[in-house]
């Protein structure tokens, strides 16, 4: 059973782009537009490796070591987050806590390469990404946490192998609110609407983007492919929680949630075609609203 | 215990050396900085041994002083206590010796009498085991440490700091005074006698405002951001690093002597740990001193380390033994990693101010390419206090999450609801030490100079830049050691946590092992994706061109991101806990002239709590002062007048 145990970081690594391209196509149709093919994130991605560099003349090594940290510590994050029934590589007893650190430790160099720019527009947008941060860490860690407590364990691969139709059955409003405030972590830590807009082309409105507004070729292609495996990551999570198919044979599990991560795509999609982004004032309040739902869900298994 | 009798010698020696040879400052001061560095290795090596196993016989001698006596004992909790305070303290006087060696006047030099006394004195207050003996100690620490803050006493704002100091430290005196009298009981002061006069819960509320003033618990921190900044950069790496740490020290060791506290304690600490950490991570983004910044971090830091006290209690009172072990276990670990890194980044801060003239970030910018060391060695420290993989800070603050998700996890309410609260502060207070320091680092290294002072920078000589390097070194050495350093640990925590901490945190050495795994795949995967980029790049052009500005044509430094301006989201989130007051002078009419605007945050507790306090506390004895009019023979009136009350009372009592 060791071979299945690298399929969820590997899935992320080929899949993440996927995601996003079903994101973005599902926006499209929803606009009235055919949208670009499936397979138009891969082809860019192509095409950034294929090209030169250029640096900002500011700038240090930091700023170049920014996206290849963003990208090691996204495919780290999806090493211990598990697939379905399919434990993940990396897990032991504490491993959710280590989640959060190793995010934060991309978002950091992602602040500072942001900042070794000079470019007031990058420091605003790091400005951003690090004051969003305070209000998803508590958000997550909690929500993890009353996972922990549900499933008795530390484990993010054990806790999430024990959430089917049983503990469903057992604890469905703890489950439901923990899938809300999860959603809004996977929607605020990949900078999709109603928090930071990722196809707009202003730069005073973005978070995330406007961060690696200095980056080219090969480093934009490594920002891209980390921020998709970390969206793939974060979905991987929801949707282990949100999809309760354990039948026990890994594949079947697996299979159903990958229909899951499609189902999210689309549901991302929708979301961000009905929604406008919200003023930034008014993000920390949706995710305090998250973290509370994740207190929430640990006073009902506290009893 | 001789080699630590004969480190403290040393240093006593290098100040009477010193003070002899004030008249030739250099020979001075060369005295001085040398018994400070062979008194810190010569303790270090003390500690270390005992550290490693070797017991040191406990020594008692008579002291006329009544009540008094000389008893040291150097028990794993002083030894452990010992190694940042030498440690430290070694690599700061050879940093000093640089910082201070270009004045060569004789003040300068003379602050080597009371940085070789502040060191031993730090050193007598973890090995004292009498009440009165520490209590000389702690006072001397609190005058050495004062004398240095006020080296530079021609300015007026460091007279100031060094006031606010000096009543601080004496009103938490005044708490310790009581604490360990009470504790005496009437009969003998020495540690190994007490007999407490009080209930526990009395003298535990004693110990909290005492050692908490020192420490820096909020709302008791005041003095730290006035003090630390003001002190030479050296003095505020020893004074920041492990002199606050003397007070977390005495708390854990009045822990020890009470006996058994009320169930109240644990809980308490974990929300005093954690609104302290919170608050000063919060305060820490609203400065533009860096050394304010540092200082501020320094509460958050103290308040972790007492969330992580809060912990061990909650378990010991729960019965849970990993809570329990896990809880003071990191909060321990979090003392050296606080140590090493806030020594860092108070020397690294001190290089910065030594090459610029200035402390204001917002005059700073793009040191980086000027002072790679420093650069390179404050990053490390900065990523240290933001509790990133693989450094020190991580592994602490890794310690208490896993502690506190168990307990959450498996625990009764009781015992959860306080891990629950420490783990979302931890989990805010992280994502704010890292937003602090991702600020500071990068608005004073990153980006381009905002000022000519800032763009004319230099690295530091050799003497300033060797203990950077070993700072930075052993921070990355403590984050990958942890797992082995936690078993080194378990006879330190062993009576802390009422437990055998073997057994209990043998399962949390084996998560550090695989987190260690972790991170070695991490450091593969960057390598590995430095290599390929590498060979991506290798036959194309790789330019390097004017950042991209949007199109605007003439960028200034000025125009960059800075301190102000990156805190400002954070800062609107939290104005209800912050005082922020703003100058502003908008331009106006046709032809608008200089306009300027300005930020600055002062404490709100000094503003809000204590100034109005001590103002009252002013105007009550001002109705006092016809005592006090400057005529002799009225005070020498009043000293007989005295005397005859004592012997009147005297000879009437029974």
């Amino acid at each position: 059973m060791t071979a299945p145990r690298f399929v969820p970081p590997l899935l992320a690594l080929a899949c993440g782009p996927g995601l996003v391209a079903i994101v973005a196509r599902t926006k499209a149709r929803m606009a009235g537009r055919v949208g670009p093919p499936l397979a138009q994130p891969y082809r860019d991605l192509v095409k950034l490796f294929r090209k030169g560099a250029v640096y900002g003349a500011t700038t240090t090594w930091l700023f170049r070591a920014g996206p290849i940290v963003g990208f090691a510590t996204a495919a780290v994050a999806a090493a211990l987050v598990p697939f379905g029934g399919l434990a993940a590589p990396l897990a032991f007893p504490g491993d959710l806590l280590l989640l959060a650190y190793v995010l934060a430790l991309g978002r950091f160099f992602a602040v500072l390469a942001a900042l070794d720019t000079g470019s007031s527009f990058e420091g605003m947008g790091a400005s951003r990404e690090a004051s969003l941060a305070v209000f998803t860490e508590p958000a997550l860690v909690l929500a993890l946490v009353a996972l922990a407590r549900l499933g008795g364990t530390l484990s993010l691969s054990a806790m999430l192998a024990g959430v089917g139709p049983a503990a469903w059955a057992a604890a469905a409003p703890a489950l439901a609110l923990l899938v809300a405030a999860l959603l809004v972590v996977f929607l605020a830590e990949n900078g999709r609407l109603p928090v930071d807009d990722p196809t707009t082309h202003l730069e005073l409105t973005m978070i995330h983007e406007v961060m690696v507004l200095d980056h080219g070729g090969p480093d934009l292609a490594l920002v891209g492919w980390g921020a998709a495996v970390r969206l793939w990551t974060f979905g991987a999570l929801l949707v282990g929680l949100a999809v309760p198919v354990r039948t026990g044979d890994p594949w079947v599990d697996a299979a159903a949630a990958l229909g899951g991560m499609v189902a999210l795509g689309v549901l991302t999609g929708l979301v961000e075609s009905s929604m406008a982004r919200l003023r930034l004032r008014h993000v920390p309040q949706l995710l305090l609203g998250a973290a509370v739902l994740s207190v929430l869900a640990l006073f009902l298994v506290l009893r | 215990m001789p080699t630590l009798l004969l480190a403290l010698g040393v240093l006593l020696a290098g100040a009477a050396g010193t003070l002899a040879l004030a008249a030739v400052p250099r020979w001075g001061a060369r005295v001085g900085v040398g018994g400070a560095i062979a008194g810190c290795a010569l303790g270090l090596v003390a500690a270390v041994r005992v550290l490693l196993g070797t017991p040191a016989a406990p020594l008692h001698l008579a002291w006329s002083v009544p009540y008094g006596a000389f008893a040291l004992a150097l028990d794993p909790l002083s030894a452990f206590f010992l190694v940042p305070i030498f440690a430290l303290s070694g690599l700061a006087a050879l940093y000093g010796a640089e910082y201070l060696g270009g004045r060569g006047d004789v003040r300068a030099t003379v602050s080597w009498l009371f940085f070789d006394v502040l060191v031993a004195s730090m050193a007598a207050v973890v090995v004292a085991r009498n009440a009165v003996l520490f209590l000389v100690a702690w006072e001397v620490m609190a005058l050495a440490s004062f004398f240095l803050v006020t080296l530079d006493d021609e300015d007026e704002r460091v007279r100031r700091a060094g006031w606010t100091y000096l009543v601080a430290t004496h009103l938490g005196s005044a708490f310790v005074l009581v604490l360990l009298l009470l504790l005496g009981g009437g009969g003998s002061l020495d540690f190994d006698r007490v007999a407490p006069a009080a209930g526990p819960g009395l003298l535990v509320a004693l110990g909290l405002v005492g050692f908490g003033a020192k420490a820096g618990l909020v709302p008791l921190h005041v003095w730290l951001p006035e003090a630390h900044p003001a002190a030479p950069s050296h003095v505020s790496a020893v004074m920041s690093g492990v002199m606050i740490k003397t007070g977390v020290y005495a708390l854990l060791r009045t822990l020890t002597l009470v006996g058994p506290v009320p169930g109240w304690t644990g809980p308490l600490l974990v929300c005093l740990g954690a609104g302290s950490g919170v608050l000063g991570a919060v305060f820490a983004l609203a400065q533009r001193d860096v050394k304010r910044m540092l200082a501020y971090s320094s509460v958050e830091n103290v308040g972790i380390v007492v969330l992580g006290l809060g912990l061990g209690l909650v378990g010991r009172a729960a019965g849970a033994p990993g809570l329990a072990a896990l809880g003071v276990a990191g909060a321990l670990l979090h003392v050296l990693n606080h140590a090493l890194f806030k020594g860092l980044l108070f020397l690294g801060a001190g290089a910065v101010v030594h090459a610029t003239g200035t402390r204001d970030m917002e005059r700073l910018g793009g040191l980086y390419r000027r002072m790679p060391t420093v650069g390179a060695a404050t990053l490390v420290g900065a990523a240290s206090l933001a509790a990133l993989p693989p450094l020190g800070g991580f592994a602490s603050e890794l310690l208490l999450a896993l502690g506190a998700a168990e307990a959450a996890a498996s625990l009764a309410p009781a015992a959860a609801v306080p891990a629950l609260v420490a783990l979302g502060a931890l989990a805010v207070i992280g994502a704010l030490g890292a937003a602090g320091v991702a600020r500071t680092f990068g608005v004073v290294f990153l980006g381009t100079p905002r000022t000519p002072a800032a763009g004319h920078a230099h690295e530091p000589g050799l003497a300033m830049r060797l203990p950077l390097v070993l700072l930075a070194a052993a921070c990355a050495g403590l984050g990958l050691a942890a797992p082995w350093l936690l078993a080194a640990l378990a006879p330190v925590v062993t009576p802390l946590a009422g437990l055998d901490a073997a057994p209990a945190l043998a399962p949390a050495a084996a998560t550090l092992r695989a987190v260690a795994v972790v991170e070695a795949v991490l450091l593969a995967l960057v390598a590995g994706a430095a290599g390929a980029r590498r060979a991506l790049l290798a036959r194309r052009t790789v330019a390097v061109a004017p950042v991209w500005g949007c199109g605007w044509a003439a960028p200034t430094a000025r125009m960059q991101y800075g301190a102000t301006s990156f805190a400002e989201p954070l800062l609107r989130t939290f104005r209800t806990l912050l005082v922020v007051r703003r100058r502003i002078a908008a331009p106006g009419g046709p032809f608008p002239a200089a306009a300027s605007f300005g930020t600055e945050a002062p404490d709100p507790y000094r503003l809000r709590v204590w100034d109005p306090a001590f103002r009252g506390v002013r105007r009550g004895l001002a109705r006092l002062r016809w005592l006090q009019h400057g005529e002799v023979q009225l005070y020498v009136l009043y000293i007989a007048a005295t005397l005859v009350v004592l012997l009147a009372w005297t000879v009437g009592r029974p």
